[in-house]
């Protein structure tokens, strides 16, 4: 291994443009003759548009259009579209309703697009758009998503009646129900997985580029995945073939999973290009974002768990209300029922499972994917029925988990999942030590003496990641394969630029990219450039999203730098004259077996161009090589997070004192970046658990529609945190690694909330555990907090 | 998002007096804050237009605005709706009621308002603030119109 190879805790390639203000985000790019965009948005939950009038607005200084939903069915540019397929109990595919990139005849959330100003200047299209009148009918709203299917609730689409785009459900009902006739005891919870909304520190951003004379358009965009976004818009949108449509994603800062999405304005931006024969650029405003980026979560939940005398789980069952908002997003399907119920397993060994699963609409922005996306959802549920389990029973949530753990591998759950690897005991038991759990009812008491409450959460979680067999994805629905490819080109004085799909908006891949083929080819970081981001070089990728780059993008590039090192070693065997069986490579050196003969890659790249020491028939010049990798398995992180807090019971503010987080990535690239993204994944646990909440009223008016009334996580919300790993390799890629970039966001709200009403005592809680709500449980407690 | 608002304000003329001044269109423009317009399309009826501006987001609200409930000169009930473009919409409307008091009148007032769109997202402190010193300033403007000794 070089000392930048695998394992290493280098420092991050990119941090130097990215903290000294010389990246190049969407935003910072301008094009020759840009006009901007500016967006009319709906006030209105639910309204029928009755005419737009835009003469004055056309009249205003600098306006080249104002561009309405009719101009854009007019010229035929297609809907927006959900791409997993999922099916309802009775066979029926899900209801998926027309999506305009502006709406055409009525508004469905305020914040739908109804019309565009076009205009020289910023200032310009603003001070237009005040003068566009748009004569709206007010229709009545749904924003409750457990209301969403009552009778007489406001219908949304008429393709979905009572707003119900499918109901769906996993496992065996009559299995369950059998087994919850045998138990012993049952926990029963209702839960609510609070809606966020995602936040990145970059807002999203558009530029839309015509060139009449190529017949090209391309679109410079804020996403996780150029080529899926190439893809809809080419073949879904048709706004332009594949091959005349290249999109470019420069530096993001910070997705989440709210920039995998295709989103309405990209697909503005480049049709208005070519009306007004001008680039166009749109970069949406903070208050904007709240209304026009994905939100995610939103679940209301029912839940069961079943124990037999000895506190082994019988079964588990689960009814969830999946609020959707008023479109179906680009992989929204997907979250509330793939991504969520097969997880239900947890990490424990359960016999039977159920989860019934209605995804509605309601006049709210669309819910699709955020920063773990369904899993901290399952791990949600399953974590609090344990936790409550052990307190209903007596019983010490550390020992109840400990019997239930899931000890041989490879496991198949009863919802689909087949876990390949793992050790939650070993996770679980560092934790324990590291957490110091045997001091915890000293440490109680201390606080109990300072007139404090002091709590402890455990969230043993597991996730799916390395995002996902092409093929079994595809048997549930899933539109799109995905793979993801990577492509190794070797320069002749031996540097080397990798090429990859994936797509880096804060993970680090420049440097994690570059730390695998250092490991591999034994040159320095320095020597290694990643491109990503731009459909113009990179053939074709998936994007990033689901821990999938380092599971899957990794994988292909170590199988591309297979390809590379075979390659190399005939054009050293040319260049040693020795026999291409005899060749080693080891250190970066080509070595002849058994003799001191040897060749420094740097030699071998530049023969492999100069091409004077092989005949051009029996070798080709050059050494470039890609691959395409399609994992065998989900790869399964899990580990062990413990959350430590003190509630002041005259405010009700819950203070985290401590985090310990134990996680198992599998193989480690960079020890400081997982730390980092665990890091980074905690403190947006911690948000959803503490602070953030997204509320409409029932009008559908987004309450928390700013940053005043939506809190973000601050620095003082997070304690130091104990971030350590245990390791099992993920058997199923040829590096052994897992993925870790949303570990921190599915443990840390069930270990939050776990240690918050171990605290208070009383299980009366939802999220976010404000120090209102937490107050206002504490009122509500009918006991006495517990003892230590 | 709702919003409501209630108080009331002593004036030195009678009720009759400030009974006239409530339906008269002149005094009304003159002391709603921002009012550019506001024509007298029937007995009841009024067209207004008026600018507002609330933290970052300045509106020229566009409405129609209906007088009922007319009980001279004990009170009435004004409502409106306005549409403020981009910035969104606002529709409600205020209880008005005029008591004799101390050789005057005092005016109690309660409003019910829905707004929507981006001034909905303003958020309910900064949205009830700013609606709380537009009405100051409107009783402030209208207790100056009604005094006898002003006028």
């Amino acid at each position: 291994m070089s000392i930048t190879g695998i394992g290493a805790a280098v420092r991050r390639k990119e941090d130097h443009r990215f903290i000294t203000g010389t990246g190049h985000y969407t935003a910072d790019i301008n094009r020759p003759g840009q006009a901007f965009g500016y967006f009319i948005r709906s006030p209105h939950a639910h309204a029928a548009i009755k005419s737009i009038d835009a003469k004055m607005a056309a009249g205003m200084p600098g306006v080249l259009a104002v561009l309405t939903g009719a101009q854009l069915a007019a010229d035929k540019i297609g809907n927006l579209i959900c791409g997993w397929m999922v099916h309802s109990d009775d066979g029926s595919p899900m209801k998926m309703a027309p999506h305009p990139a502006l709406a055409n005849g009525k508004a469905c959330h305020v914040g739908d697009p109804v019309a565009v100003v076009i205009a020289e200047t910023l200032a310009q299209a603003r001070d237009a758009a005040e003068k566009v009148q748009v004569e709206y009918g007010v229709l009545p709203a749904i924003a409750d998503p457990a209301a969403a299917q009552k009778q007489g609730a406001p219908q949304i689409h008429e393709v979905a009646p009572h707003n119900t785009i499918y109901k769906w459900h996993l496992g065996d009902a009559n299995a369950v129900e059998a087994a919850f006739k045998s138990a012993k005891h049952v926990t029963k919870l209702d839960l609510v997985n609070n809606r966020l909304v995602p936040n990145a520190i970059e807002p999203r951003a558009a530029i839309g580029e015509y060139d009449a004379g190529a017949g090209t358009f391309t679109l410079w965009n804020t996403t996780q995945n150029p080529h899926v976004a190439r893809l809809v818009i080419a073949a879904f949108v048709g706004m332009a073939p594949e091959h005349k449509l290249r999109v470019i994603a420069p530096d993001v800062g910070g997705g989440f999973g709210s920039k995998i999405f295709i989103y309405p304005e990209e697909v503005v931006a480049l049709w208005a290009s070519k009306r007004v024969g001008r680039p166009v650029k749109w970069v949406a405003e903070r208050s904007e974002a709240f209304l026009a980026d994905a939100h995610g979560r939103d679940h209301v939940t029912h839940a069961e768990m079943a124990f037999d005398a000895e506190g082994k789980v019988l079964a588990l069952r689960a009814k969830t209300i999946a609020n959707l908002g008023a479109y179906m997003s680009t992989f929204s399907s997907s979250v509330p029922t793939y991504l969520y119920a097969t997880l239900l397993s947890g990490q424990y060994q359960i016999p039977q499972i159920y989860c019934e699963v209605d995804a509605v609409y309601t006049n709210t922005v669309p819910v699709d994917a955020y920063r773990g996306a369904g899993r901290p959802e399952a791990t949600f549920v399953v974590e609090r029925l344990m936790e409550v389990g052990a307190r209903e029973m007596g019983q010490d949530p550390v020992d109840l988990r400990q019997r239930n753990f899931i000890k041989s591998f490879p496991h198949q759950t009863p919802v689909i999942m087949n876990y390949d690897s793992g050790d939650y005991g070993a996770s679980l038991k560092k934790a324990l030590e590291i957490a110091d759990y045997k001091g915890f009812a000293k440490r109680k008491r201390e606080s109990e003496r300072n007139g404090k409450l002091r709590g402890i959460g455990f969230s043993n979680y597991i996730e799916a990641c390395g995002i996902a067999p092409s093929q079994a994805v595809g048997s549930l629905g899933c539109g799109v394969g995905l793979w993801e490819s990577a492509e190794v080109r070797v320069n002749p004085t031996g540097s080397v630029e990798v090429l990859t799909g994936c797509h880096a908006h804060g993970q680090g891949h420049e440097t994690t990219f570059a730390q695998v083929v250092s490991d591999r080819l034994g040159i320095p970081i320095e020597n290694v450039s990643v491109v990503h981001g731009d459909t113009d070089k990179v053939q074709f990728g998936m994007g990033t999203y689901g821990s999938r780059s380092g599971a899957v993008g990794m994988s292909a590039l170590a199988k591309a730098l297979d390809k590379v090192e075979a390659k190399a070693k005939k054009v050293a065997a040319h260049l040693l004259e020795a026999a291409e069986g005899d060749i080693e490579f080891k250190d970066g050196k080509f070595n002849v077996a058994g003799t001191d003969k040897s060749a420094a890659w740097g030699d071998v790249a530049l023969n492999a161009y100069i091409a004077h020491k092989f005949s051009g028939q029996e070798l080709e010049p050059g050494l470039k090589e890609g691959a395409f990798y399609d994992p065998k398995n989900f790869t399964f992180p899990a580990g062990c997070h413990i959350c430590e807090v003190e509630v002041d019971p005259d405010t009700g503010n819950s203070e985290i004192v401590a985090w310990t987080a134990v996680d198992d990535f599998g193989v480690v690239v960079n020890p400081m970046i997982v730390e980092g993204q665990v890091h980074g994944g905690i403190a947006q646990g911690v948000g959803q658990a503490l602070c953030e909440g997204a509320v409409y009223d029932k009008d559908g008016q987004l309450l928390t529609g700013s940053l005043m009334d939506y809190c973000m996580p601050r620095a003082d919300h997070l304690p130091p945190m104990k971030v350590d790993t245990t390791v099992t390799r993920c058997p199923s890629n040829p590096l052994g690694v897992k993925g870790c970039g949303e570990a921190g966001a599915i443990a840390a709200p069930a270990a939050v909330i776990n240690a918050v009403t171990d605290a208070i005592g009383t299980e009366q809680l939802a999220m976010p555990a404000t120090p209102a709500a937490v107050w206002a449980a504490l009122q509500r407690a009918p006991k006495a907090p517990r003892a230590a | 998002m709702a919003m409501t608002m209630s108080g009331e304000c002593q004036l030195a003329a009678p009720p009759q007096t400030v009974w006239e001044k409530l339906n008269d269109p002149a005094t009304l423009k003159a002391c709603i804050p921002g009012c550019e317009q506001l024509d007298k399309t029937s007995d009841t009826e009024f067209q207004a237009v008026a600018t507002t501006k609330i933290g970052p987001v300045k509106a020229k609200f566009k409405g129609k605005v209906t007088l009922s409930d007319l009980d001279p000169p004990n009170g009435y009930k004004i409502s409106g709706q306005g549409d403020g473009g981009v910035a969104g919409f606002a529709r409600g409307g205020a209880t008005v009621r005029l008591a004799p008091k101390d050789g005057g009148t005092l005016l109690s007032y309660a409003v019910e308002a829905q707004i929507g769109g981006k001034l909905a997202q303003l958020g309910q402190r900064l949205v009830n603030g700013a609606a709380k010193k537009v009405a100051d300033d409107f009783f402030a403007n209208f207790a100056a119109a009604v005094n006898p000794k002003s006028s």
